[in-house]
């Protein structure tokens, strides 16, 4: 993905900008929960995943039809009362299919969110702590980098072929460099405060202090990078699933949606304006949550975290 | 400097390595027999053979990674499946149009996002900031595919103003070369836009509060000459990073945006070798994108190191 972070050792205002989103980490308390319930913005953004949460746990009770029950009389009828966003070339009603899509945007995330942060948060830390090991560990993360996301996961997905798995390995591995980079800016950051010398000067083993004092003091940076690398899988999965490589055709998906609909563009548009719709929704919603989460860590900063960007 | 470049150089090579023991990776992922594969459709038992002892599959592992990295500095990537010629060639032939297109999008991008970027950091928390980030955030959210969508149905279908689906090249004139480059520009220079215009305005942002700026101030320089000569200048610096390492982002955009427009470059090319499978093809465009992409990042940080002269000492 286009971080704004060079790839070696270089400038970075980025780099500063991911690190000083720590400072203000120990007074994130109270006055913190009551500062985020009042940005509006950030609430939207919440709202906006709570939204897509409910609706893909209860995408049974919500949609008024099944997602994949086709009525060849009923095809490409344009919204109505019965068919809110109208129905696609087989029938099948395209808000029914839209709210079953929501799961599939949900568990992609999910999933990739978590995955992409285990595996590259032990490698940024380890790097960020063991300054032996740093400049190896950080080469090859750069070398990962080189690499852009949407590129890199469709030549997975050509290697491994389409499926919802193969989906979720190819965006963590795609995601996991950046995690690695900010763990490791967060780390060193972590390393200068006076605490951490304290507790290695009582003699803290290193394994502790990395759980104990590093760990939960680079949590709000990763946090902010989470509801942002959510937001990139989200529209890297609609990508993939609208160039035909993403998940199989009977799973709902709202980039497949939008690739169905293209070729009915001049007769049915409403194929492809709705599902597209709600990723550009979903998206802005995580974008949201993401600015509003590293505006209250960080109120200086306004501009862009490394993995913010989509590529 | 010259000592900053040696060194700079210096640090690509083991980054380089890394990209290529990747791409020997994705290249022993293969699916089935990549001898079989790289050799072509309808190579016979013997071809196919020879194929195996020049990729050196027969020999141990780390014959083979040497073997892959001559291939890759001689950018031999095998046939292409489904177009039976050397991937090599398909890809040449295809990057006309994309380097057009990504050129007219980063263009666009710029030239909405610097205005905007200054005019929401100058009228910082006024309806004037709030409506520039509104617009970056649109453009952070909404996907280049679903855009350019709408765009061909507005103006290509209902309105019928511009040509859908066509490639003119610069050469043919620079009107037909706009009226069908403006629509595929932007739905892929969107994305740069917001991006590019939030970092203006950070940095913008940023620079307002230097010390120098109080002292232009001081002086009595009015507000204009202070902000597009002292300020804009510095906060433009930033600027080359994302600008740089944007060409990831377009290249990847491009796949999708060229696909709906039609328009046959390295994009399309690299959508239809993915719906054929066409496994060489993919993996020499990854390749070759990566390979760019550490040969930008060099420019960017030496762009950066010419025009901040502290960052020469510091790495």
């Amino acid at each position: 993905m286009p971080t704004s972070t060079p790839a070696s050792g270089s400038v970075t205002e980025p780099r500063g900008a991911a690190v000083s989103a720590l400072r203000p980490a120990a007074r994130r308390t109270r006055p913190g929960l009551t500062r985020l319930w009042r940005s509006r913005y950030t609430i939207a953004g919440l709202g906006i995943l709570g939204a897509l949460i409910v609706l893909a746990l209860f995408a049974d009770q919500v949609a008024p039809y099944g997602p994949n029950r086709m009525r060849p009389t009923e095809r490409l009828q344009p919204p109505s009362a019965a068919h809110p966003f109208g129905t696609d070339d087989l029938g099948r009603d395209i808000l029914s299919r839209a709210v079953f899509g929501a799961r599939l945007t949900l568990t992609i995330g999910a999933i990739v969110v978590p995955l992409s942060l285990l595996l590259g948060v032990p490698l940024g830390v380890i790097a960020g702590y063991y300054r032996r090991v740093d400049g190896p560990i950080m080469r090859i993360v750069d070398g990962l980098m080189a690499f852009p996301a949407v590129l890199f996961a469709i030549t997975l997905m050509a290697a491994l072929g389409p499926s919802v798995a193969n989906v979720i390995i190819a965006l963590s591995l795609a995601y996991a460099p950046s995690a690695a980079r900010l763990a490791r800016g967060s780390t060193l950051a972590v390393q200068a405060m006076t605490y951490v010398e304290a507790a290695r000067a009582l003699g803290v083993p290193d394994r502790r202090l990395i759980a104990r004092h590093v760990l939960p003091n680079i949590f709000a940076p990763l946090l902010v990078l989470a509801s942002f690398t959510f937001a990139v899988s989200v529209l890297t999965e609609a990508i993939l699933s609208f160039l035909g490589a993403g998940a199989p055709p009977s799973v709902p998906s709202w980039g497949t949606m939008v690739a169905e609909g293209r070729n009915f563009i001049e007769a049915a548009p409403w194929l492809m304006f709705f599902p597209g719709c709600c990723i550009a929704i979903v998206v802005m919603g995580l974008n949201l949550l993401g600015d509003g989460l590293r505006d209250l860590l960080d109120p200086r900063l306004r501009g862009g975290l490394p993995g913010s960007g989509l590529s | 400097m010259r000592s900053y470049l040696a060194r700079r150089l210096a640090s690509a090579i083991p980054v380089i390595l890394v990209v290529a023991i990747v791409g020997f990776v994705l290249f022993r992922l293969t699916p089935g027999d990549p001898a079989a594969l790289l050799a072509g459709d309808n190579a016979s038992r013997e071809q196919i053979e020879r194929t195996r002892q020049y990729l050196g599959l027969d020999q141990p592992l780390h014959v083979q990674f040497a073997r892959y990295l001559g291939r890759l500095a001689r950018a031999d990537f095998g046939q292409s499946i489904f177009l039976g010629r050397p991937v090599t060639t398909a890809i040449l032939e295809r990057l006309e149009p994309t380097i057009s297109l990504a050129i007219a999008a980063e263009l666009l991008a710029l030239a909405l996002a610097i205005p905007l970027g200054l005019l929401a950091a100058v009228r910082a928390n006024t309806w004037l900031d709030q409506a520039a980030m509104a617009l970056a955030l649109a453009g952070l959210s909404i996907p280049a595919f679903w855009l350019g969508l709408l765009l061909v149905f507005s103006f290509g279908v209902k309105l019928g103003w511009l040509p859908v689906g066509e490639f003119r090249p610069l050469r043919d004139g620079v009107v037909p070369f706009l009226r069908h480059m403006i629509l595929p520009a932007i739905s892929l220079g969107l994305i740069q836009m917001a991006l590019t215009a939030r970092m203006v305005r950070s940095s913008m942002l940023e620079v307002l509060r230097e010390d120098y700026i109080r002292t232009a101030h001081a002086k009595g320089m009015t507000g204009r000459a202070i902000v597009l000569r002292h300020a804009l200048r510095n906060a433009l610096i930033p600027t080359v990073t994302v600008v740089g390492l944007g060409f990831g982002a377009l290249v990847s955009g491009a796949v999708v945006v060229e696909t709906i427009f039609a328009l046959p470059g390295l994009g399309r090319l690299t959508a239809s070798a993915l719906l054929n499978r066409d496994y060489p093809l993919i993996q020499a465009i990854l390749m070759l994108v990566a390979m760019i992409f550490i040969v930008m990042n060099l420019l960017v940080d030496l762009t950066y190191a010419y025009l901040d002269p502290r960052l020469r000492i510091r790495y």
